[in-house]
């Protein structure tokens, strides 16, 4: 893309269909090494999709993911689980599990559930990033939806992987522990290097803590660029068919699309 | 630790119930008595851990407490199998095939047709656990509407030794056949012993468990496998016995709510064979014979069942 950058993480004319209906339509892009990326558009654009081929965990009927120039399906499970994590939409679970337990199985590719001194660090400062320390023993059927779904990204920063892909992390969070996800996100890409691909809702999070956005709509990419690039009243609008009016304040772009 | 404390509670009962169970108004003079017993006891031991074991790991493939591998279909083909050898040999079955065969012939027609709904499913389609589990339930009412159409066109006589395979009972024990089984039972669990670590992430369900690192697909497979020797042994054994795996399993996670594998499956397969003794004691000694161990463990675990239906319901509503 624009950045010298190497990019490991590419999929070409990826193909996707369920019966008659193409869900994802022949798309490719790079992924930018080291950056925030965020996936935008509207219900049924097929971000859920893009993102569970691009972690392996759907087949595409077309098309290659590669990742650092090999075939993401040629990896070995446990290894690609090093390097590689993903959070799915809905995360529902009927098991008497503590959050501590549920963060434990972020270093289940390390351990294999055998955890060394070294990965009960990894868990309770994973647990102490996401600000979950008093609820460390809480039973995750007794949580909110918002803290289960803290837990559920505290296993993954456990999880310790270069690449994070979450689809709708904000999902049942309140305001300040959205802004708290997205700055620990901002932090794992600014000081440890990671790369994040997130699906999100509220274009204002995306706006304020992504470096790249790319747009789908009806199963193909409209939109891929640097954050402002896609800010900008005439861009968004033809994505989402409503209208947007952007604020520019201290250099931070605000959109106002709630009553216009 | 509470935990402890209640597994030597529960080791100590079990001890406690088979020592009963071998020594109760015991004629030592008629030493053929406790030989007998003995066989019995292991037979219920033997049929208690495939069932405990296999229940539990079908319920944490399944992400569901109230099924058991019965849903598969596998006692259904098992009655369908019997009824199709009896159907062709009427009463004189067992003058051309030995019960050993039969177990034989059993098992492999439980593992064959595991594997073959397993590769039918998946091949076809990545649909996953829930259609498995559909389809299961579709052959299984198959093969059982094909046994009663059968069992209508057989002589009344020649009945009663299809009836003989329905109906747990563990009097009937025959020493050959245990033998064969116990060694059955004890491969697939040093077969399955390798595998058992993973199933606290299989629990998390498909997308998380590949998430970490696992091979989700092949794991199932491997399980499944290991779930259709354990009901073939029980099955072959004593016949179908459905409740008592959804009893066992949910009192294991009543007694013990934190879930790790190995703890929780060594506790289901001593609650299970606790059950198995002490209902046939109870039938032995209190009832004198005048019902079968089935139906008392099929009352209590359909009762049961029944309260588990009920409570999740209010928990959803
Ligand atoms: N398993 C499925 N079977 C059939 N259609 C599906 C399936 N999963 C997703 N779809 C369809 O694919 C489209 C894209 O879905 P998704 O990727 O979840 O969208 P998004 O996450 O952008 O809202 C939707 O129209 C949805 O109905
Ligand atoms: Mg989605």
């Amino acid at each position: 893309m624009v950045d010298s950058q190497k990019d490991y993480l590419t999929f070409q004319d990826i193909h996707k269909h369920y019966g008659e209906k193409i869900v994802l339509n022949a798309i490719s892009a790079e992924i930018a090494h080291g950056k925030i990326t965020s996936l935008i558009g509207p219900n049924g654009a097929g971000k859920s999709t893009l993102l569970a081929i691009l972690s392996r965990l759907l087949k595409q009927d077309g098309g290659k993911v590669s990742f650092f120039d090999k075939n993401i399906g040629s990896y070995k499970g446990q290894d690609l689980a090093k390097k590689l994590a993903i959070l799915r939409q809905s995360n529902h679970l009927d098991l008497k599990l503590t959050v501590e337990d549920l963060v434990s199985f972020g270093r289940f590719p390390y351990s294999q559930g055998r955890l060394s001194s070294e990965d009960k660090e990894a868990v309770q400062n994973a647990i102490r990033f996401t600000e979950l320390e008093s609820l460390a023993d809480a039973y995750l059927d007794e949580l909110s939806g918002g803290q289960r779904q803290r837990a559920f990204i505290s296993m993954i920063i456990a999880q310790d992987t270069d690449y994070i892909l979450l689809d709708e992390p904000l999902n049942n969070l309140d305001m300040k522990h959205s802004v708290h996800v997205m700055k620990t996100l901002r932090r794992l890409v600014d000081e440890l290097g990671k790369t994040v691909i997130l699906v999100i809702h509220e274009i204002n999070f995306a706006a304020q803590y992504s470096d790249f956005i790319i747009a789908l709509k009806n199963g193909e990419i409209v939109q891929h660029d640097k954050t402002n690039q896609i800010i900008q009243s005439n861009v968004l609008r033809d994505i989402f068919e409503i209208d947007f009016d952007i604020i520019d304040r201290n250099d931070k772009l605000i959109c106002n699309y709630f009553n216009l | 630790m509470r935990t402890s404390l209640k597994l030597s509670l529960l080791l100590a009962s079990l001890v406690g119930i088979i020592a009963l169970f071998l020594l109760f108004e015991i004629d030592l003079s008629q030493d053929y008595m406790i030989h007998k017993r003995s066989i019995r006891l292991a037979s219920m031991l033997v049929v208690g851990v495939s069932v405990g074991f296999s229940s539990l790991v079908f319920q944490t493939l399944s992400q569901n407490r109230i099924l058991t591998p019965a849903i598969m279909g596998y006692e259904s083909i098992f009655i369908l199998f019997q009824t199709v050898i009896v159907f062709i040999y009427g009463d004189k079955t067992f003058q051309v095939i030995t019960e050993q065969n039969n177990f034989f012939y059993a098992v492999l027609l439980m593992m064959g047709f595991s594997l073959l709904m397993y590769l039918f499913m998946f091949r076809r389609s990545k649909l996953g656990m829930l259609y498995l589990l559909l389809s299961g339930i579709v052959m299984g009412t198959l093969f059982q509407t094909f046994s009663q159409f059968m069992q209508i066109l057989i002589d009344p006589n020649e009945f009663t030794v299809i009836q003989n395979f329905m109906f747990v009972s563990f009097s009937k024990m025959n020493t050959k056949l245990l033998s064969i089984a116990s060694i059955t039972l004890l491969a697939t669990l040093i077969y399955a012993s390798f595998y058992i670590k993973y199933l606290d992430v299989i629990a998390l369900g498909r997308d998380h468990a590949i998430n970490l690192g696992l091979n989700y697909q092949g794991l199932v497979r491997r399980f499944m496998l290991v779930i259709s020797l354990l009901v073939s042994v029980s099955t072959a054994l004593v016949g179908p016995i459905t409740f008592l795996g959804i009893l066992v399993c949910n009192l294991t996670y009543e007694l013990f709510p934190n879930r790790k594998h190995p703890a929780m499956l060594t506790v289901c397969c001593l609650i299970s064979c606790l059950c198995l003794v002490a209902g046939q004691f109870l039938i032995e000694h209190i009832f004198q014979f005048s019902t079968t161990v089935s139906i008392v463990i099929n009352f209590i675990g359909g009762l049961y069942f029944l309260y588990l239906l009920w409570s999740t319901r209010k928990k959803i509503t």
